[in-house]
């Protein structure tokens, strides 16, 4: 019997770590095993509580995935504690794991974005129609995902708690306090942290002038020379990436001003070898470098292709939102007659830069509803990436290397 | 085996008793992060008293490297040893300084070891100490022999977030992120530090403390040393709780208002924050 109930703890274990990968968090063999030998030392006393305690501590790495750890553990082991311990009512919280089946964490935030109690209901009333659209007759979880768990779900940052916590149930547990539900959502993008970002663009090699005792050297010549002094120097390393940023300006980039701006600071303060210019929607035949000179100070930008080697990183900034005669057709552009689509520009750009990546602000949720997105995305061999905190990460490691990190 | 529970002076939510134990059973890292002010480094220092153990702490400046923590070599006075036919010269290990992970490998015991702040350093530095952390051993090359630790030494880190660590690395380590204490803890705590304050007292300055964190905004809240220190001054002022009562920051503040916060534009922020809602007022 022992065993038998041994083997479903393990079941039982091994089911809500494999739901933890599943959901996306970062949780490897090594860590559940970790987990297991805690348990099997007696690390604590085994409630549910000290067992919430220790498999975080063991599990969850960073505090952005304490949340949706909080989230899923309570998914997973609440109604395990419900069925043996409490009457087998319909308890409020299936209703929340509907919501949270429902709605994806995207649609979640969007519903935080959204504003006031009113946008709520008609965007819920909107999403309601779609349902019944898609499916007939209106199924049960229409009804069920549709309102109640607005009412009760507790997803909606603004506070439209109306139901609470279910009868019969114990005070809140430590994991449905959701703590840490800030820590998930507020990786805020400042100078700061997108100058550690930019950190990770960096080739450091010795070029230049020999400021620095090269002690090993200098040592091993030393002895060498019979135990005299000879002294040998080499350059000091230094960050020799040479980075080219092109920035769109004005129309739909507007939103986005401030953000370009930290991003061009940091990476003035932390790129030596730093180049930038201007464009409007898409590249075409010439580019600008002063936004008040925009109209009569032009650089063609066959110069800027012929002049910088193609060991230059080159970085787009731009939401890439436009109408699509702007990247497809010949005098498609807003600003212009253009004699060359504005797509040929660009590959020109992906052909001659192997290192290229475009950065976009706008919301990544709505990338693929947008067909000009799309497009240059597909020109840049899948290199874009939001303008988060992790999408510059990846889009640092990209452009080091020769992989696209995703 | 001794389990950490808090000291006299340090309250310990469960939570952290949970990670540290789990920690020092398992001899992994613990990596605890946490606001400012919270007791991240305190916490390497009291489990360090609870358990009776030496302590060895490595604090991590933006120049720190790995290798100073395992151990230096000076070849510099060695050279110069060297001109001068110094007979040392023969002996390399008169040359090996020791760093604190080395010192603390060394204790015969097992020993505390705090790397503090190990987000202040180059962010290849967490993926330098990936094997030490792991094997608790190194080798050093200029005496050819690998050092390893006696007893696992138990490893407290503490970090800022001022940058990211490598995955490889924080697999390797158990992760706490301190909370902000709850009410009931802060009373806690602050009971800790002054057995003898008055409930009056404290009930005034803990709802002057929260109303202040709850100002939207602040670059800095103030956290459980400032109240710590705050409270103190309190103390020694002879403050009462009718010093702290309608205080609306406009025309009254706080006594010691500058422990509590620490950056001139918070200050204008909430000078700010406090007449537009005065002003609200005014205009019904």
């Amino acid at each position: 019997m022992l065993i038998a109930y041994n083997f479903l703890i393990l079941n039982m274990f091994l089911d809500f770590f494999l739901l933890l990968k599943e959901e996306g968090l970062p949780v490897s063999i090594g860590e559940y095993l970790n987990l297991l030998e805690a348990l099997n030392n007696k690390v604590t006393a085994f409630s549910v509580e000290e067992f919430y305690f220790l498999s975080k501590t063991i599990l969850i790495k960073h505090e952005q995935f304490l949340d949706r750890y909080d989230l899923l553990f309570g998914k997973y082991f609440h109604g395990i504690q419900l069925e043996d311990s409490e009457k087998k009512e319909i308890p409020t919280d299936w209703l929340q794991k509907e919501m949270n089946r429902l709605f994806s964490e995207e649609e979640k935030e969007m519903i935080a974005k959204m504003g006031g109690l009113d946008k709520l209901m008609e965007r819920l009333q909107q999403l309601m129609e779609e349902q019944k659209e898609k499916h007939q007759g209106g199924n049960k979880w229409i009804g069920t995902g549709g309102t109640s768990p607005f009412g009760n779900g507790g997803y909606n940052p603004e506070g439209i708690n109306i139901g609470g916590d279910g009868g019969g149930r114990n005070a809140v547990k430590v994991w449905e306090k959701r703590a840490f539900q800030n820590y998930a959502s507020d990786v805020e993008l400042n100078t700061r942290n997108i100058k550690l970002a930019l950190k990770r663009l960096r080739i450091l090699t010795r070029e230049g002038v020999e400021d620095e005792l090269d002690l090993h050297t200098t040592i091993e010549k030393t002895c060498k020379n019979a135990g005299y002094l000879d002294i040998e120097m080499h350059p000091s390393r230094k960050n020799r990436v040479k980075v080219l940023l092109f920035f769109d300006v004005g129309g739909s980039m507007d939103p986005y001003v401030e953000l370009c701006e930290q991003l061009f600071s940091a990476a003035k303060s932390e790129l030596k070898h730093l180049e930038f210019f201007y464009f409007h929607n898409c590249v075409y035949e010439s580019l600008w470098k002063d936004n008040v000179l925009r109209y009569s100070d032009r650089i063609p930008t066959f110069d800027i292709l012929h002049k910088f080697n193609s060991d230059y990183r080159v970085i787009f900034v731009g939401d890439a939102t436009m109408s699509p005669y702007e990247l497809t057709a010949l005098g498609g552009s807003v600003e212009h007659y253009n004699d060359e689509s504005g797509i040929s520009w660009l590959h020109r750009f992906v052909q001659k830069f192997p290192n290229i990546v475009w950065l976009n602000p706008s919301n990544e949720y709505y990338w693929d509803s947008l067909p000009t997105i799309q497009v240059v995305k597909e020109i840049f061999k899948e290199r874009m990436f939001p303008m988060t905190l992790d999408g510059l990460a990846k889009a640092m490691k990209t452009l080091k290397g020769k992989k696209v990190v995703h | 085996m001794h389990e950490f529970k808090g000291t006299e002076n340090y309250i310990a939510t469960e939570e952290l008793q949970v990670a540290v134990n789990a920690a020092i059973a398992l001899e992994k890292p613990l990596l605890i992060k946490g606001e400012p002010g919270t007791g991240k480094t305190l916490l390497a220092f009291e489990v360090a008293k609870a358990l009776n153990k030496p302590i060895y702490t490595w604090h991590v400046k933006s120049t720190t490297v790995a290798q100073q923590g395992l151990y230096e070599y000076d070849a510099v006075a060695r050279l110069r040893d060297s001109q001068f036919g110094d007979t040392r010269v023969n002996d390399i290990s008169q040359y090996i300084i020791k760093g604190k992970m080395w010192q603390a490998f060394e204790e015969d015991g097992q020993a505390v070891l705090l790397i503090d702040e190990i987000d202040k350093a180059d962010i290849e530095f967490p993926n330098d100490l990936l094997l030490e952390l792991d094997k608790m051993e190194f080798y050093c090359y200029e005496l050819q022999k690998t050092i390893q630790a006696k007893t696992r030494p138990i490893v407290i880190i503490t970090s800022n977030n001022e940058k990211e660590l490598p995955d490889a690395f924080l697999r390797r380590c158990f992760f706490h992120y301190i909370r902000f204490p709850e009410r009931q803890t802060m009373i806690d705590i602050i009971n800790v530090h002054f057995p003898k304050i008055e409930d009056e007292l404290m009930e005034e300055a803990l709802k002057v403390f929260y109303g202040l964190r709850e100002i939207h905004g602040l670059k800095k809240k103030p956290s459980t040393s400032e109240l710590i220190d705050w409270i103190r001054l309190l103390k020694l002022g002879k403050n009462t709780k009718d010093d702290l009562q309608n205080i609306d920051y406009v025309t009254t503040q706080p006594p010691y208002f500058g422990s509590l916060l620490k950056n001139e534009q918070d200050y204008e922020h909430i000078l700010k924050a406090k007449r537009s809602s005065q002003n609200t007022f005014k205009r019904f």
